[in-house]
């Protein structure tokens, strides 16, 4: 009679294991297939909570296996926007680990600014010693982000015409 | 039975948790940043900005508002400039976020909660300009290195916090306080987590002012991540970089405080007029503490093309940093003549004033519509660049919108 009860039991213990594994099973195939159809989970999110408060990536990431990765495209390096021109790929290389190809490429300098600019960033910002390579890049740089002159106040320009209707 | 432990566990506390992790973590996962976070962030999406704001670096952000954009008298988030240094902090955690007080001149260290500093002290709210040292940078000739700014870096929304000085009498100082530094959460670029990327500060004056607050809302709300969630400090009418982002902790000096970009030429201007171009020693360079008067046209977009012989109605905005506008022109031929416009009143000290005025013009063909402001010392915006400097700060210089008259 004992040995019937803790049977009964046991088995009654199995089966409650066995369903909660099985449930368990179920609702992670439900969320994955659910995952699958939705990866941004847009359902859940309602339209006023926008508000990144995880994680802010700081840089475009492209997969350096796809053959694009170094595209060039009308002159220019399409993944960074740097202009085609002889030491290109060491200031891809070297400029744009810290700091986006955008703070390069909106700069205009002469080459001895440019060679200040390495320096102060070798000094204060963790950047390695260039080498031999530092002639090239400075090269690359005086000659295709050299400043051009503006004298003290420019004409506007860029001015997109439109109807002001009234 | 090591199994079945686990089952067990499983079956009862993980599937909640689970489950609730994955909604949880869906809600806070910004519009637009995939799972893997291999998509190209959009950061117009990822910072709520309006499509038509300019993005100049993406690593770290940095965007600016185009004139015509900053037309509301209270700036909203989706057209105000962002400048950052650094990396924006990961995990921001609020529960545990804290603001410690240190320094030579604090009488002893103190640390606050965030709930801490909303609970004991009392709320004030204030519209407060913020502007960029660096505003109108690209306008400098020889140029300045740095984000090339046009125009739209500067603001002026509701920020609400308790007051520095409230929380600096709590503290306690001593007498040889000369300036308070702030400390941040957000990250070096170059990964360095031994070096901060702007550790700036101001007087001991401009702390105890008022206006100068610990903030944590912005319009009315929690202040946007890329503004400084969930903590900053707000200096009005100092260049922007004074008022720190992601407050951790503030350094009560007996000294200028020297920390990050506060030293050498950042957040400097020669002490005396130099010639364009000229090299300036860094001890000849002085910290920029009051923004110049400056003002803005707002509105009509540049470009609009007007049916002669009808009237325009301008509109914009005018600041001084720390002083107040007396009044605003407006010229349509070139500096020629000017005209007064009507000028508002500031919501409070250091809040940027309305203009408007009503503009005929004689005759069809192209104008430029320059608007000039002068500060209560009498001091106007210069019409050509104002004095060169190394870093291409303070451009004041007034702004221009082009008309069509047809």
């Amino acid at each position: 009679m004992d040995n019937s009860e803790k049977v009964r039991e046991i088995a009654k213990k199995l089966y409650r294991l066995m369903l909660s594994i099985f449930i368990l099973f179920g609702i992670i195939a439900a969320m994955l297939i659910y995952l699958m159809a939705d990866p941004t989970l847009s359902a859940f999110k309602s339209d006023d909570s926008v508000e990144g408060y995880v994680t802010v990536p700081e840089k475009n990431q492209i997969d350096p296996s796809n053959q694009d990765f170094d595209k060039i495209e009308n002159g220019v390096h399409v993944r960074t926007g740097f202009v085609e021109g002889e030491g290109l790929m060491l200031v891809v290389n070297n400029c744009t680990n810290c700091h986006s190809a955008k703070l390069v490429t909106q700069n205009r300098m002469s080459k001895e600014r440019w060679l200040a600019t390495i320096r102060w960033m070798q000094e204060t910002q963790n950047l390695w010693d260039l080498g031999n390579n530092e002639e090239t890049i400075v090269s690359y740089l005086a000659e295709h982000y050299a400043p051009v002159q503006k004298g003290r106040r420019q004409n506007l320009a860029n001015i997109e015409w439109y109807e002001l209707e009234k | 039975m090591k199994r079945r432990k686990f089952v067990k566990k499983a079956t009862l506390g993980s599937l909640a948790s689970l489950l609730g992790a994955e909604i949880v973590f869906g809600n806070f996962l910004p519009e637009g940043y995939g799972l893997l976070g291999l998509q190209d962030p959009d950061p117009f999406k990822m910072f709520n900005k309006d499509s038509q704001m300019v993005l100049l670096n993406d690593k770290p952000w940095n965007m600016e508002a185009q004139a015509h954009l900053l037309n509301d008298d209270v700036t909203p988030n989706k057209f105000m400039f962002i400048r950052n240094n650094g990396k924006i902090p990961e995990g921001i955690d609020v529960a545990n976020w804290s603001l410690t007080f240190d320094g030579e001149s604090v009488k002893q260290e103190k640390t606050y909660s965030l709930n801490e500093l909303k609970s004991k002290f009392k709320r004030h709210t204030y519209q407060l300009t913020l502007e960029c040292g660096g505003n109108g940078r690209s306008e400098f000739d020889p140029p300045a290195k740095g984000n090339q700014w046009t125009i739209g870096a500067v603001s002026c929304a509701k920020w609400t916090g308790v007051r520095l000085r409230d929380v600096l009498a709590d503290v306690g100082l001593k007498d040889d306080a000369v300036y308070i530094g702030y400390h941040a959460e957000d990250t070096h670029l170059s990964g360095d987590p031994t070096k901060e990327p702007i550790s700036r500060g101001v007087p001991i004056a401009k702390a105890m002012q008022d206006e100068t607050l610990i903030a944590f809302q912005m319009n009315g709300e929690d202040i946007p991540l890329a503004h400084g969630y969930p903590l900053r400090l707000i200096a009005g009418g100092y260049p922007a970089s004074a008022s720190g982002k992601w407050l951790s902790g503030i350094s009560v000096r007996n000294k200028v405080h020297d920390g990050t970009k506060m030293t050498g030429t950042a957040y400097r201007v020669p002490c005396k007029p130099v010639a364009p171009g000229e090299k300036v020693l860094d001890e000849d360079m002085c910290i920029i503490e009051s923004m110049p008067v400056k003002s803005l046209i707002t509105y009509p977009k540049t470009g609009a093309v007007l049916t002669k012989g009808k009237s325009l109605n301008i509109r914009g905005h005018a600041w001084a940093g720390e002083l107040e506008v007396s009044t605003v022109e407006y010229s349509v031929d070139f500096g020629s003549t000017w005209q007064n416009c009507t000028l508002q009143s500031p919501t409070n000290r250091l809040a940027w004033q309305h203009f408007s005025a009503s503009i005929n013009f004689p005759e069809e063909g192209y104008y430029e519509i320059w608007a000039r402001a002068t500060d209560s010392k009498g001091k106007a915006q210069p019409m050509l660049l104002p004095g060169w400097n190394p870093k291409g700060y303070l451009n004041n210089a007034c702004h221009r919108i082009a008309i069509k008259v047809s």
